[in-house]
């Protein structure tokens, strides 16, 4: 079976050329690749100019590779032809670090919601838009009567990442690819996106890489687990067993640093709604 | 949009001023429709009559009455400013925004021709260019050389805009929602560019009616339709200060000073009110805690 | 591991800062309309000599305020409205907004410093390192020929080598600029450092070398620390005493490693319940609805619409925080002890 997203040598650097500027290598010789008979989640840890930014970007088809090649169901994104591109968006969808940026502050959130729904979701119509907009909104615990006519602002965090999400589903895609989707989020919030990855793999089939720095929301959520550095992968595997018993010193180095608080006594546990 | 300008003109005391001064100013031009002597007409009233009941500003030497010729030439003047303003709006937004949109070598290449229409002189430019064309320097080649002249400065702005604004997530959110380029540049960004558009309008018309006074007064332009410039050519021309003849000037140059100040005042407020960061806190979007 | 508050001589002697009441409002008028964010509303807590003090709090708890407000760093449309804020250094009967700005300017930098989030823009990125030393603290310490080798020691106190006083801002890596920012709030050993989420914007490896170094300096010197941060993993790696703000309200303040044990208000339960954890495989629930919106805040206890043990009462009545064991404070009438 073609697999849904497959990396080969993938190299991505900046800068030299013309003005012999030095060279920043971003990404240095990536592979990896994402089965396209399960979907699965895909955690890529990093920190800060480990290059998994620009990782996503070149997955979403926002950066072209220097060396290497990305392709998705068998298709090679760097050489995409115009209409291939409107289908490949369909395909991929991003969900964006800032929830506050990722939507015009100036205009109505339910219009990018319609918009997708139309372009990519197969409405006909203002009103099928308005139904699959309904339908995806439920999903993610939201109300079409909550979102409409609202702008950015008007939303906490929380709610806004869990509206891209679904403007993401109303697309229809096989992967999302999520850059940070909870760091700015409050930490109340963040389990709430969080198990909603797990959610959308296991009832949607919708394959998810997330990308992040922080190794304890990578363990809750991931199935398969890369830990980048400088642009490498020093380790790869199961995401129980990476993060249970890292071999790597950087994995292990990683590891050490989180900061495990003292667990609550029984007794203490959130009471349930 | 409606109620923005109402609350402009309630609250904002710049606002309110300059938009009193420019409908004043526009309010005369519209007068000049009940005219009742043709603009180009000379000694159709006893010449150099001082302000009276009769000619509320005087009359000039060549016996013309003072309002009513004031009343042609700033609807003149004004019309001038406005369709330069236009023109050069046009080509520094095309400019701008393909420059900053597309990048690469065409980018570097619009960018050097706008760098280089930055660095002419243009008065010189504008008597070389009467000097040749003589006759045949209407108003209409006089507003499209300095439509031709004014793109430059706010073409780089808008090129500005459009970099930071291609980079921005809710672009890219836009794209993967299945949005056109046509579509991008009308709904998302246009609320962004179209305020600075404005604002640089008004100091485009300065500006552009600075420099045509100062041809008329020198005679660089055609004189005999009338416009400001062209009444304190004609008034330098019969020396009428000297002559005591002070309203023939004097009241040119007041409406005029006065129409400066009004677009400068409506610039100015303007360019507070299209702050991002005032118009985020008009609609609620509050301070952080 | 956790900021143990066994430590000895921590904590000792009275208050260094005592809040009480405290209220500040953002107050605006935009078009003819005025709107009052009441970002903190009714605050009171102290911070002892010699110890961590931590204040936890996610977007719209009002922490940011606060730490304004505590810094006399108030600017309109931000307004005190009620309430004191006394330093033991500035003489406890005046609170530090009745201070005349001679006043603060004496005891900024020397009693009282401050280390900003992101600290990067605290050093000014066209002059060398030694230059913001010699303007920070040279004015409060003196140019005289002890001056130099007191910087060199201090340095070395924060794990930086000498070489660094030559270096700009962009030529050292985000650790060691905030280990840059932290010498120059405590070189004049100061009697309280207010932190601002410090180690925010650093790698997890990195975080941890400078919550290890800000813990040994503040054992060193005994100076007090407030740590304002939202990440709970930093205080209870870091703090002895731990209070938990939300909605411009405490709702919770307790020893820390008790407050992780035994956390009673539903909010810091859901909170601390909720942390991720590598080898946690347990379900997680989540909390329904949103942070409050400071402008047009819940009437009474500012959680209820979210709690699960809400009543009646908490719709019309503002919980205080009352003591439920001899160090641990809760502001809750379902678990507050209230009569």
């Amino acid at each position: 079976m073609v697999p849904l997203l497959a990396l080969t040598h993938v190299d991505k650097s900046f800068g030299g050329g013309l003005w012999r500027r030095r060279r920043v290598a971003a990404v240095v010789d990536v592979s990896f690749s994402l089965p396209g008979s399960a979907p699965e989640i895909l955690t890529i840890v990093g920190q800060s100019g480990s290059g998994k930014s620009t990782l996503a970007r070149l997955i979403l088809g926002l950066e072209r590779p220097t060396a290497g090649s990305l392709s998705l169901m068998g298709e090679d994104i760097g050489q995409l032809s115009r209409r291939h591109r409107r289908r490949f968006m369909g395909l991929v969808q991003p969900i964006f670090q800032n929830p506050f940026e990722a939507f015009n502050p100036l205009r109505h959130l339910d219009h990018y919601l319609f918009l997708t729904a139309r372009r990519f979701g197969g409405a006909r119509d203002f009103a099928a838009a308005q139904d699959l907009t309904a339908v995806a909104l439920m999903k993610v615990g939201l109300s079409l009567s909550e979102v409409a006519r609202r702008y950015p602002h008007e939303l906490s965090g929380g709610q806004l990442q869990r509206l891209a999400i679904a403007r993401a589903l109303l697309a229809k895609p096989r992967l999302i690819v999520a850059d940070e989707p909870v760091s700015m989020l409050d930490a109340s919030l963040r389990m709430a996106v969080v198990t909603l990855f797990k959610t959308l793999r296991s009832e949607l089939g919708i394959s998810i890489i997330y990308i992040t720095h922080d190794l304890a929301t990578a363990y809750v959520v991931s199935d398969r687990i890369l830990i980048l550095r400088r642009g490498q992968v020093v380790e790869s595997g199961d995401a129980r067993q990476v993060l249970g018993a890292p071999q790597h010193p950087y994995s292990r180095q990683l590891k050490d640093a989180v900061l495990v608080p003292p667990a609550a006594t029984a007794a203490a546990r959130a009471p349930s709604r | 949009m409606l109620a923005t300008v109402r609350d402009l003109f309630n609250y904002n005391r710049q606002f309110r001023l300059g938009a009193i001064l420019v409908a004043a100013v526009a309010g005369m031009a519209a007068l000049s429709l009940a005219s009742p002597y043709p603009p180009l007409d000379t000694f159709v009233v006893a010449p150099d009559l001082p302000p009276s009941l009769a000619h509320p500003f005087g009359t000039t030497s060549r016996g013309q009455d003072v309002f009513w010729h004031l009343s042609f030439a700033i609807r003149n003047t004004l019309l001038f400013g406005i369709v330069v303003a236009l023109m050069s709006r046009v080509l520094a937004l095309a400019i701008g925004l393909i420059a900053g949109y597309k990048g690469g070598w065409l980018d570097r290449l619009l960018m050097a021709i706008n760098d280089t229409f930055i660095a002419i002189p243009l008065f010189p430019i504008l008597v070389l260019v009467y000097f040749v064309l003589r006759e045949a320097m209407s108003w209409a080649v006089l507003a499209g050389i300095m439509a031709l002249l004014g793109w430059a400065y706010d073409a780089r702005l808008i090129r500005a805009l459009a970099l930071s604004l291609k980079t921005r997530d809710f672009t890219h959110t836009g794209i993967f929602s299945g949005m056109s380029t046509r579509e991008l540049l009308v709904r998302e960004h246009l609320p962004y560019v179209l305020p600075i558009v404005f604002a640089t309008s008004m100091n485009n018309m300065n500006w552009s009616i600075g420099l045509e006074v100062t041809l008329s007064v020198l005679g660089f332009t055609d004189i005999n339709s009338p416009t400001v410039g062209g009444m304190i050519y004609w008034a330098n021309q019969h020396t009428a200060l000297v002559a005591g003849v002070w309203w023939w000037i004097a009241f040119p140059v007041l409406l005029l000073v006065a129409l400066f100040i009004g677009l400068f005042l409506l610039a100015i407020s303007m360019n507070e009110h299209i702050d991002p960061r005032s118009r985020l806190a008009r609609i609620g979007a509050g301070g952080g805690a | 591991m956790s900021g143990a508050s066994a430590d000895a001589g921590a904590g000792d002697g009275g208050p260094v800062l005592k809040v009480e009441g405290l209220k500040a409002y953002y107050r605006t008028r935009h078009f003819g309309s005025a709107r009052e964010v009441r970002a903190v509303d009714g605050v009171s807590f102290e911070v002892r000599a010699n110890e961590i003090y931590g204040l936890a709090g996610e977007s719209s708890s009002g922490k940011s305020t606060l730490i304004k407000a505590v810094a006399a760093a108030l600017r309109p449309p931000l307004e005190v409205v009620a309430g004191t804020v006394t330093l033991s250094f500035l003489g406890t009967d005046k609170s530090i907004h009745q201070a005349t700005a001679a006043e603060l300017a004496a005891l900024r930098w020397r009693k009282l410093s401050y280390i900003m989030q992101g600290s990067m823009s605290v050093l000014n990125p066209v002059r060398r390192v030694r230059r913001s030393f010699e303007d920070f603290a040279g004015r409060h310490l003196g140019r005289n020929a002890g001056f130099k080798a007191r910087v060199l020691e201090h340095l070395a106190l924060v794990g930086l080598e000498a070489a660094v006083l030559d270096a700009y801002p962009h030529e050292l890596s985000g650790g060691m600029r905030q280990r840059v920012s932290i010498a120059l709030a405590s070189i004049c050993r100061p009697d309280l450092i207010i932190a601002d989420e410090p180690t925010t914007a650093l790698d997890v490896v990195v975080q941890k070398e400078v919550l290890d170094m800000l813990r040994q300096l503040q054992r060193q010197m005994r100076s007090s620390l407030l740590l304002v941060t939202h990440d709970l993993g930093v205080h209870a790696y870091l703090t002895d005493r731990l209070a938990i703000m939300y909605g411009g309200r405490l709702v919770e303040e307790a020893p820390t490693a008790t407050l992780f044990r035994q956390p009673q208000h539903p909010y810091a339960r859901h909170l601390i319940a909720s942390l991720p954890r590598i080898g946690d495989d347990r379900e997680m629930g989540s909390l329904p609805g949103s942070p409050p919106n400071l402008a047009e805040p819940p009437s009474g206890c500012r959680f209820h619409p979210r709690c699960p043990l809400a009543q009646d009462r908490c719709r019309r009545e503002v919980p205080v925080m009352t003591a439920i064991a001899p160090a641990h404070k809760v502001a809750c009438f379902a678990v507050g002890g209230h009569a």
